[in-house]
């Protein structure tokens, strides 16, 4: 039996190397060492030995087996490595040959806008508020220390609908009544900034359409002051615009606050060195502020000696194009597909 | 407003060398400098030269050879646009070398072929009004050569533009601006006082007032000034009214818009001879009540509305506070003026002027509030304007008194100032920087509290806190030192903010562009849509496109999409998110306003929109939301559409839209579309992903087709299936559809890959034989059959 052992251990590893596949090769392990393989059946035929004999084949037997089963794996091994190498030759990709890419979709860029304005807004303590776009006159007007016939209406074209008595629901000409909305329905202190799409009765050109949008911020709380507002929009301009840009507050009128104010930016094509952008001034104007004006407080129910606020807004659409160099503001409203993709996100 | 620098320089002593200092100066104050203009500057190197011959230039019909003497005689070639030239005129030659006032440089060239040697100018081009119609000609007389500044007398001076805010009256004339600049650079301010030699004589004799309604006019003023003789003003006069933007007339208009840009006191020239026995009547107008205006147009009045002074017949001859009349216009026969000196009531000449369409720049004033303390000033400056031509102020006036309120002093206290603007100024600088600018300050009984009189041309103040803008005014915004905010207040999106941009970020993600097509729609637009008609109409749109508010994104969407394919983008995916507005709900007056999420697939099926569904329950967590085809949407493909509904509740609309919209809308590929009622989608709890339990034991899948009718929707019976196979179903999946042979017409078979596992054991035979004997039973009622 020793004999048998040794010559097949002697052959192995001829046939191990003649095996040319994976395949090949797990069929000499099968003869070899498989339920039916010479090996096993030599040691079926161990019941017939004397002890000392069954010791001496069992330690042949286990020997012969190692031997053969790292000859296996070492010729496995270069099998193996050898077929994944020809299989990968095969399989060679040219990476730029495609047929079909895949596209993403793209963000409005007022979208775009509104989400790292309300972004910045949020980092600074405020919530955001929204409110219906058709609003009764009361919330776009009275409330707002603008009642009718008020030469300040004038600042603003208004388009009304046709619903209740004549001119008094209307499409919001301006966020403002949401800061209404937001002091009636809930209770000091407020931080909180209201973006939305506005509406005035103008005809669409490169700079105007009847429809955009604006975000306001509205401050209500205790002692709160001129100083506040002012550090706030500074705050927020150099948080949005980058910390080269600075702010700055020059006196307005609006019947909603008091001391008014407009609120310029240094303008962010030149960083205030003077521009075509600028008209050579440096600066850009961005929006309206002030102080909320004690009459709006007195409207919404708010004593203005306990509290005061400040309030704040800006077109969203002119930061939207400015970011990226639109020229025309109706190219955002047409829905071109050849606009939108420009601006992934 | 325009205001000159020389103009400003007669109230106060400003310095001339650096007028954009001092245009900084009035903006920090809020009158905003629009732009400054240095008149008479850039005029070097402009000269006078005598048309000596015009000559038609051989290759061009739009421009003429001029050939100018400059003085020297010799003839010097010029191409020239204007056709308003005649030879022996003199006109004003820009030279060789010369910049002119808008920077452009003028040089030696050729104009098709022809040399021009220098460019004759328009009045326009030389910074001298608005005139670009022709050449600027000139008085004949002139020497030739002569420089234009000099040709022309022109004063170097510097104009500047102003924007004046609603709450300035006082800054609407060139004497409150310079009152405010002056307070600001502490500078002495005075208004000249007029010298007028007075006539001897009793205007009371000569003519009277009567206000028969004392709640249109406050004060109503009368003089008269006789010895008129109408003729062209002095030529200071004129420019500096052209200057302001205004055209020159006669010395009577002319001498009344002067005061008006000075002073701010609009008034008003009557001729005396065209107004019976001088005797004049205020009133609100009769209901139709007709008047031809100035400007010659007969204007028919609104009772109640609009004002008008009448004759003593009771005829209208002026509208009160915005023009006057033509029957008693100046003429040249006009040799004695009854001049009116007014207050209006700001807010009914603002009505009046509104609704009429009619503003001038007396109403612009009114309307704001003039100084009433100023009416007698005016005249007799008016007066002393025209006394040159021999006109004399008649002594003694006419004063009528309606309401007019006085603005009590207002209380005002320095802890309140301080609070509001987040500054620490003293109650003595609070008094030295209101009292320049006419404010009244004296001390109460109660510390650090003044009590603050307003002057009469600031009728805009009225209380505290206006009081406190005037001292922030001229405190300066720029030295209130921000505050950073330190706010314990958190900031967050609310869960709707969040949901959106979850959907917008799944969208873009699947290759969909969001668009934001206008709200509006034109009439018809729904209808060609297959939508309900009935919609919010706007009262007052600048165009039929504008004129209805949307119910539907579907217009909007379906329109822009028709816009990329006209532009050959085809298979364009849209979505908006946005307002919808139906008629209101009974009861409300704002309208029913909602907002949806829609999108649009150009060139795909509605399959394609069902599952853009899915991935939108699934990310939003909407569970229990079906698709229900028993009734498909108006507009939609009756047979590829349906509602998405939650037990009750409509949650949107899902399928493709109708062939038939597609037609009428001229667009070329199918359109898949899906819309969803965000508020109600949204309303209830969702977007709870609860932790499952991963087992570690081994899964196993059941894979059953069965045949069912085409009419049996494939989710219900997956729903069938989930609820039969218990707990043991992990998921299951449509891995297959399929009709023909040997499936039967009418029926199709589904096939469902089950994966099932137990959180506590390897599943055995039993199990699975168990799960597919209860799915087999419970698809009978659907006349689902299992098949081989």
């Amino acid at each position: 039996m020793i004999d048998d052992i040794t010559r097949i251990a002697g052959a192995a590893p001829v046939l191990i190397a003649d095996a040319s596949s994976v395949d090949e090769l797990r069929a000499v392990e099968a003869d070899l060492l498989g339920k039916k393989g010479e090996l096993t059946l030599l040691k079926k035929g161990m019941g017939g030995l004397d002890p000392e004999g069954r010791k001496a084949a069992g330690a042949a037997l286990n020997e012969a087996r190692e031997s053969i089963e790292a000859a296996l794996a070492v010729r496995r091994n270069d099998l193996e490595r050898a077929e994944r190498a020809s299989m990968v030759a095969t399989e060679q990709l040219d990476l730029t040959e495609l047929l079909e890419t895949p596209e993403r979709g793209s963000l409005h860029l007022v979208t775009q806008t509104w989400d790292r304005l309300v972004d910045v807004f949020i980092g600074m303590g405020f919530s955001v508020a929204e409110g219906p776009e058709v609003e009764t006159d009361w919330y776009n007007f009275e409330a707002l220390n603008i009642p009718a016939a008020h030469p300040a209406r004038g600042m603003w074209d208004t388009l009304y609908v046709d619903l209740g008595d004549p001119e008094t629901v209307l499409l919001r000409t301006h966020t403002s009544p949401v800061q209404i909305r937001v002091m009636t329905d809930g209770e000091p202190p407020i931080y909180a900034v209201m973006p939305g799409r506005v509406y005035r009765r103008d005809t669409a050109d490169a700079s105007h359409m009847p429809v955009f949008h604006q975000i306001e911020g509205l401050v209500v709380d205790r002692n709160i002051s001129f100083a506040d507002l002012a550090g706030t929009l500074e705050a927020f301009t150099s948080a949005y615009f980058g910390g080269s840009i600075h702010s700055r507050l020059r006196p307005s009128y609006f019947p909603f606050t008091e001391p008014s104010a407009e609120y310029d930016i240094n303008c962010v094509f030149c960083e205030g060195n003077g521009c075509r952008t600028c008209g050579q001034t440096g600066w850009l104007e961005l929006g309206g502020c002030g102080m909320v004006h004690p009459t709006v407080l007195t409207n919404v129910g708010l004593d203005p000696e306990e509290w005061s606020g400040f309030a704040f807004g800006f077109g969203l659409d002119r930061l939207a194009l400015m970011r990226h160099g639109v020229d025309d503001i109706r190219e955002m409203y047409t829905g071109d597909v050849r606009f939108l993709e420009q601006f992934p996100s | 407003m325009k205001v000159l620098l020389s103009w400003l320089q007669e109230f106060a002593p400003f310095p001339s060398d650096d007028p954009v200092a001092l245009g900084d100066v009035m903006s920090d104050l809020g009158m905003a400098v629009e732009s400054i203009e240095r008149i008479g500057e850039g005029l070097d190197g402009i000269v006078t030269v005598k048309v000596l011959e015009l000559r038609k230039h051989p290759d061009a019909d739009k421009i003429q050879l001029v050939d100018v003497d400059l003085g020297d005689g010799e003839a010097l070639q010029i191409c020239c646009g204007a056709t308003n030239l005649t030879v022996g005129d003199v006109v004003p030659l820009a030279t060789l070398g010369t910049t002119m006032p808008d920077g452009m440089e003028i040089a030696r060239r050729k104009m098709r072929g022809e040399w021009s040697n220098g460019m004759l100018c328009s009045g326009r081009e030389l910074a001298l009004g608005e005139d670009h119609s022709g050449i600027y000609i000139l008085d004949p007389s002139l020497a030739l050569g002569t420089p234009i500044v000099e040709a022309l007398g022109i004063t170097p001076d510097v104009l500047f533009d102003l924007e004046i805010n609603p709450n300035r009256p006082d800054a609407m004339s060139v004497a409150g601006v310079a009152r405010d600049l002056a307070a600001r650079l502490g500078l002495p301010f005075a208004i000249p006082v007029p010298t007028v030699e007075e006539l001897a004589g009793d205007a009371g004799s000569i003519a009277s007032v009567d206000i028969i309604d004392p709640d249109l006019c406050g004060l109503f003023h009368i003089r008269v000034i006789e010895g008129i003789k109408v003729e062209p003003s002095p030529r200071w006069i004129s420019d500096r009214l052209t200057a302001l933007g205004m055209r020159p007339i006669n010395n009577v208009v002319d001498a009344s818009n002067y005061v008006m840009l000075e002073l701010g006191q609009p008034n008003h020239t009557y001729d005396l001879a065209t107004v019976p026995g001088g005797a004049l009547r205020v009133r609100w107008a009769h209901d139709g009540e007709t008047i031809t205006t100035l400007d010659g147009i007969e204007r028919t009045l609104t009772g109640g509305r609009d004002g008008v002074i009448t004759d003593a017949s009771d005829s209208a001859i002026g509208i009160a506070g915005v023009m006057g009349g033509a029957s008693t216009e100046i003429s040249e026969t006009t040799t004695t003026v009854l001049l009116e000196c007014a207050w209006w009531q700001p807010m009914a000449i603002a009505r009046s002027s509104k609704f009429m369409g009619l503003r001038s720049e007396a109403s612009a004033r009114f309307e704001r509030g003039v100084d009433p303390a100023i009416v007698d000033l005016a005249a007799r400056r008016l007066a002393e304007l025209l006394a040159p031509s021999g006109a004399r102020l008649v002594q003694g006036s006419v004063s009528a008194d309606g309401d007019l309120s006085v603005t009590p002093a207002v209380r005002v206290r320095t802890k309140r100032v301080n609070q509001l603007l987040g500054t620490e100024i003293a109650t003595e600088q609070i008094v030295s920087l209101l009292t320049p600018i006419g404010f009244v300050c004296s001390a109460t009984d109660e510390v650090e509290v003044l009590s603050v009189t307003v002057p009469t041309f600031r009728p805009d103040t009225t209380n505290e806190t206006d009081v406190i803008e005037e001292i922030a005014r001229h405190y300066g915004y720029s030295k209130i030192v921000g505050r950073a905010p330190t706010s314990a207040h958190t900031g967050s999106l609310t869960p709707i903010q969040r949901d959106r941009r979850s959907i917008r970020q799944v969208l873009v993600g699947r290759g969909i562009h969001e668009a934001m097509p206008l709200p509006f729609l034109a009439p018809g637009d729904l209808a060609r849509c297959g939508l309900p008609a009935e919609a919010v109409t706007v009262t007052n749109p600048l165009a039929a496109e504008e004129s209805i508010l949307r119910t539907s994104l579907r217009p909007g969407l379906l329109r822009a999409i028709a816009y990329n394919e006209s532009h050959r983008t085809d298979g364009v995916s849209l979505f908006e998110l946005g307002k919808v507005f139906a008629l209101p709900a009974h009861g409300e007056t704002l309208p029913d306003e909602r907002e949806h999420l829609a999108v649009a697939l150009a060139g795909c099926d509605a399959r394609a929109a069902a599952n853009i569904w899915a991935l939108l329950a699934q990310t939003l967590g909407l569970n229990d939301v079906g698709i229900d085809q028993s009734a498909p949407p108006a507009g939609l493909h009756p047979g590829r559409s349906g509602v998405l509904r939650r037990g009750g509740e409509q949650l949107g609309e899902i399928g493709e839209i109708d062939p038939g919209v597609l037609d009428a809308l001229g667009l070329r590929e199918r359109v898949a579309w899906l819309q969803l009622d965000l508020g109600v989608a949204l309303a209830a709890p969702h977007g709870e992903h609860r932790y499952h339990h991963i087992s570690r034991y081994p899964s196993s899948d059941l894979d059953l087709a069965f045949e069912v009718d085409n009419a049996v929707a494939a989710a219900s019976i997956e729903a069938a299936v989930r609820s039969a196979a218990g707990p043991l179903l992990v998921t299951v999946n449509l891995f297959d559809v399929f009709r023909g042979h040997p499936v039967p017409d009418g029926r199709r078979s589904l096939a469902y890959r089950l994966r099932l596992q137990a959180p506590d054991r390897t599943l055995t035979d039993e199990d699975i034989g168990g799960v597919q004997r209860s799915v087999v039973e419970a698809l009978i009622p659907l006349g689902a059959t299992l098949r081989g």
